[in-house]
């Protein structure tokens, strides 16, 4: 392989890494769902997927393949690109699908009406809401009252990796995510949390985070003891 | 009955499992879902202790001596619910059948509590099946999985007009409980498959119903416990929160557990082994032993006593099921709260 292929390959596999399991609010990368990839002299990325069950979830599993192709495409470098997942029971249903650019309904006939739109977003207001969990516990820890948490916005929070996720979140949803706004605000309507609503918030943002952490949990043990044993067989 | 430091628990396991998912029970042209259903299955065996995993060709079909030992003469369980799971269009005989479950059953009296099933998309046949199941196995409750793959459809939910005529015809018949298993796949397959906000629905419309949540809505434990805490007919079945997440992962553990006694309360909580995909010898010991840490991380989370530990493993599912418990695993009069 050539240096410049090689160059493309880090790129490719980096931009995977702008990938997440909408569930799971995580990098493919970080989650070890990236089996391989390679892109070849003339730009063909090839990405080969694979993920913690024969049965996860195919809306989601969906959106990670289609997510993975945009990115590679968008890599300087990727001429084209094939996302095969594997080792999934509508892994050909998807790979299809988005290798025809066909979009959600029209690669499962008749079993959805709508795109995954409305999904992802759902998704992303968990992981506001767990975010939110995140960046307020070590500051009531510190002793932030809950109603100085909603007088707070997110300027006056200090720096961390957590805020900057949180900010992220928030963004993608189209909610204020700059200095101005309030650290608390409702995920759907992006207003500041009313005063009496804020302990029952912040409880929801705790549960949602547990929540999340518990699915992850059991979905990377889960993965390890699938491929472990595979790795083992093909060794 | 398990015994530990003089307290004395009765155990009712009110989620298990009589399957058979060997190759010769596997549909042709389905073997595929068949294999991947079940070792799906083996991978949550993988979160349990090490030296509780099987290999996959006992994991496939374990006798009944095997359960027996695993369940009553090892796992401390006093009685046990079957709670069938049929995928008939990937198991010949079906996975677990209320049948195949029974005829075991009736060689050991009184040990087991025998659950059935219904399908919402079988029509008048269901009716049918469902009735003679009640009158034949006495039946008080139903499992349902709504992810269940039915002549093209991928599932269904609880809302559905014909699931609404079933539980009426259920309720008729003296069903009492509704198992609610949810899993990945539902029509129409844009929508989150493992929603729960349709269990809420039906807990209200179904008020003489008692619901209860098979592991605890996982992977939606946030949505869930939200619904939970505001139907007074809503359970928290523990399949899967104690045999994934207490050994593998001890803090999210705690962390459920924290969430789980907020929101829903130790009096709604129900211990199931979901065996076999684990043993429930440690998981009982490990419960009985588990604490909530002294992390400041858990401090805001309510603690469980040994009287909540007695409810949670046995005495909330024998009121479920009208379970006799023997005087000297009852909790002392006025209840510990």
């Amino acid at each position: 392989m050539t240096t410049a292929a090689t160059d493309v390959t880090s790129a490719a596999y980096a931009a995977l890494g702008s990938v997440r399991d909408p569930e799971l609010d995580e990098p493919i990368t970080d989650l070890g769902f990236v089996a391989s990839c390679t892109v070849s002299c003339d730009g063909r990325a090839r990405v080969r997927l694979r993920l913690p069950t024969y049965f996860c979830a195919p809306n989601f599993a969906f959106l990670m393949v289609a997510d993975a192709y945009d990115a590679l495409v968008a890599t300087p470098g990727v001429l084209a690109a094939e996302v095969e997942l594997e080792d999934h029971f509508a892994s050909d249903a998807i790979n299809a699908g988005v290798a025809a650019q066909a979009g959600f309904v029209a690669s499962f006939d008749g079993e959805a009406v709508a795109e995954l739109g409305d999904l992802r977003a759902q998704f992303l207001r968990k992981a506001v809401m767990a975010g939110t969990d995140q960046v307020c516990r070590p500051l009531a820890a510190a002793g932030a009252t809950p109603q100085r948490l909603r007088a707070m916005t997110l300027g006056d929070v200090p720096p961390s990796g957590e805020l900057d996720r949180l900010r992220q979140r928030r963004a993608e949803l189209g909610l204020p995510a700059g200095d101005a706004a309030p650290l608390l605000i409702d995920p759907v309507s992006g207003e500041r949390i009313a005063a009496e609503a804020v302990p029952l918030h912040l409880r929801r943002a705790r549960v949602t985070r547990a929540g999340i952490e518990a699915n992850t949990s059991i979905c990377s043990g889960m993965f390890g003891f699938r491929y472990a044993n595979h790795d083992r067989e093909v060794s | 009955m398990y015994e530990k430091n003089g307290e004395k628990y009765f155990i009712v396991d009110s989620h298990m499992h009589y399957w058979n998912a060997a190759p010769d029970n596997w549909v042709p042209g389905a073997e595929q879902y068949a294999k991947g259903w079940i070792e799906c299955f083996h991978a949550y065996q993988g979160l349990g202790p090490k030296e509780t995993h099987w290999p996959i060709e006992k994991f496939q079909k374990y006798s009944e001596d095997d359960l027996m030992k695993d369940v009553f003469e090892d796992g401390y369980v006093d009685v046990a619910v079957f709670q069938p799971t049929y995928l008939k269009e990937w198991y010949k005989e079906g996975f677990n059948t209320t049948e195949r479950n029974a005829l075991m059953g009736e060689r050991h009296p009184g040990k087991f509590v025998y659950n059935t099933r219904f399908d919402p998309r079988d029509g008048d046949a269901g009716i049918e099946e469902l009735k003679r199941n009640v009158e034949r196995f006495g039946s008080r409750g139903v499992k349902l999985y709504t992810a269940e793959w039915n002549a093209g459809s991928r599932g269904y939910k609880l809302t559905d007009p014909a699931a609404y005529r079933f539980l009426e015809v259920a309720q008729g018949l003296g069903i009492k409980n509704i198992h609610v298993h949810k899993g990945p796949t539902i029509w129409p397959l844009d929508k989150d498959a493992f929603d729960v906000s349709d269990v809420d629905h039906a807990a209200t419309d179904f008020q003489e119903l008692n619901f209860i949540v098979e592991h605890v809505g996982l992977p939606r434990i946030e949505d869930f416990c939200f619904m939970a805490t505001q139907e007074p007919n809503v359970y928290a079945g523990l399949a899967v929160v104690i045999g994934g997440l207490m050994h593998a992962r001890p803090k999210f553990f705690a962390k459920v557990m924290g969430e789980l006694l907020f929101w829903v309360g130790e009096d709604k909580m129900t211990f199931g082994s979901d065996y076999a995909i684990w043993e429930p010898k440690w998981q009982v010991e490990g419960f009985v032993d588990w604490e909530m840490p002294n992390d400041p991380e858990f401090s805001d989370y309510p603690r469980l006593t040994t009287a909540g530990k007695k409810k949670i493993l046995g005495l909330n599912a024998a009121r479920l099921y009208d379970i006799k418990v023997p005087d000297e695993c009852q909790l002392p009069e006025p209840a510990v709260a």
